[in-house]
């Protein structure tokens, strides 16, 4: 009887492990975006694209560019589903005494947005990233 | 009645004023345009920001929550045998907050009444009350919002000769009315998808056209009116509107309005939307389906 259950919760676990990782993520927009590499151009677009924009580009002006490239591209990649781990702090604490406006928020996902068209992201996938940022205007937006 | 009607304009009038109270905010700030393309939708065809036919629960605009916003349309809806114009303003203030201004001049152009013309004039409050379409993507609670349509029928032209020169002549009961309604809009970004339905009480006959009640009715009723669009771009939306209507006067065999529509945002400043459109038939007199191009433009910041 022992053996059996031993033998069961062993079958069991296996049975966990093995159905685990499969459906662990859907990494279907994480495909979507390009994989590790079609992120990686998509924030380096993005980022350039930040720079040159009168709307933003000044509250950028002391930050570390190459730092906010690194998180960024995290945290598209672990939001899509993909297989990576987010090294920054939470988005309350990162922007908590920046004082955000709703349209920077805004002008910041449009930035995001043409960067995806530009690396020719179809738009069925681009709202489904944006659909996963979107909520965090609560946390950024302060002002 | 025309107590109750003039108080509820007042009560319109009252709103205007509370938001004007607003305009020294306003003063300072400037128009943001800090909304994303399309989240202000286009006008709809009564003035209000929604669909073509349909108003959403959507501020007009691009003025974000701190700011404001304004545009201007002209709409043009030719079937077989009449044509509607709607032109007019709105303005958004602080995302929460819609006025509009319009003007409708309908014309027939099949004898006998190729010289028909009926005029109204619409001013409509709208005031969004909960939920955010664009960023309560992890949330079920679509944005809802508040309106009513304050609307007076002009009177009618080019039936002098019968001696009609207003819409209580062809059965209505009243010339002027007020539509009140409540709409949900919600935006699912992960499919691409905009899905409005609003609820509205209303005793317009063809949107006050032909008037209020009418000999077969004279109490309010509430239609539906829902609205589906897809995403095609950022600048690109196309979808499918329907809206039931009441049917209170024996001339007048209305039937819902319906139409499948596309609109192009190519920027922040102008709107373009073409459509397929459906209005029924409009008397009984002439029972042919009215349809036909439906054509609008906006602009604004």
């Amino acid at each position: 009887m022992t053996m059996n259950l031993k033998s069961l919760s062993a079958i069991a676990l296996l049975a966990l492990a093995a159905v685990g990782p499969a459906r662990a993520v859907d990494d279907s927009i994480y495909r979507g975006l390009g994989g590790r590499e079609g992120i990686n151009n998509i924030v380096a677009t993005m980022i350039k694209l930040v720079l040159a924009d009168p709307r933003i580009n000044e509250t950028f002006v002391d930050s570390d560019m190459k730092r906010i490239e690194i998180r960024l591209g995290e945290q598209f990649c672990v939001l899509s589903g993909g297989p990576c781990v987010y090294n920054g702090d939470e988005m309350r604490e990162v922007h908590g005494g920046l004082k955000v406006t709703n349209a920077q928020f805004n002008a910041l996902a449009e930035d995001l947005q043409i960067a995806m068209e530009r690396n020719n992201v179809p738009s069925y996938v681009q709202n489904k990233l944006i659909a996963k940022l979107a909520p965090m205007q609560r946390a950024i937006v302060t002002r | 009645m025309q107590y109750r009607i003039g108080t509820a304009i007042g009560r319109v009038a009252l709103l205007l004023a509370a938001a004007t109270g607003a305009g020294a905010a306003l003063a300072q700030a400037t128009p943001d345009m800090g909304k994303l393309t399309a989240t202000g939708g286009v006008s709809q065809v009564e003035g209000a920001g929604g669909g073509g036919l349909t108003p959403w629960a959507l501020i007009g605009g691009y003025g974000s929550r701190d700011s404001w916003g304004a545009n201007a349309h002209y709409t043009r809806v030719s079937t077989q045998d009449y044509s509607l114009d709607s032109y007019g303003v709105a303005v958004g203030l602080f995302d929460r907050v819609e006025l509009s201004l319009a003007t409708q001049d309908f014309r027939g152009s099949l004898a006998p009444l190729n010289d028909l013309r009926i005029k109204q004039d619409i001013v409509g409050v709208k005031v969004k009350l909960i939920g955010d379409a664009v960023y309560d993507q992890d949330r079920v609670l679509p944005q809802i919002a508040v309106g009513v349509m304050a609307k007076r029928n002009k009177g009618v032209g080019g039936l002098g000769a019968l001696g009609v020169t207003k819409v209580t002549q062809l059965g209505a009961k009243d010339d002027s009315g007020i539509d009140y309604y409540v709409a949900a809009t919600k935006i699912l970004l992960d499919q691409s998808l905009l899905l409005n339905g609003t609820v509205r009480a209303t005793k317009a006959n063809q949107m006050g056209l032909l008037g209020f009640g009418g000999d077969k009715g004279d109490s309010y009723q509430a239609k539906l009116e829902v609205s589906a669009a897809y995403m095609i771009s950022r600048k690109l939306v196309a979808g499918l509107e329907y809206r039931m209507k009441p049917r209170n006067v024996g001339v007048d065999d209305e039937k819902a309005y319906y139409d499948a529509f596309i609109a192009w945002f190519p920027s922040k400043h102008v709107s373009v939307t073409a459509a397929y459109a459906v209005l029924g038939d409009i008397t009984v007199f002439n029972p042919t389906r009215q349809r036909g191009a439906y054509l609008s433009v906006q602009t604004g910041f």
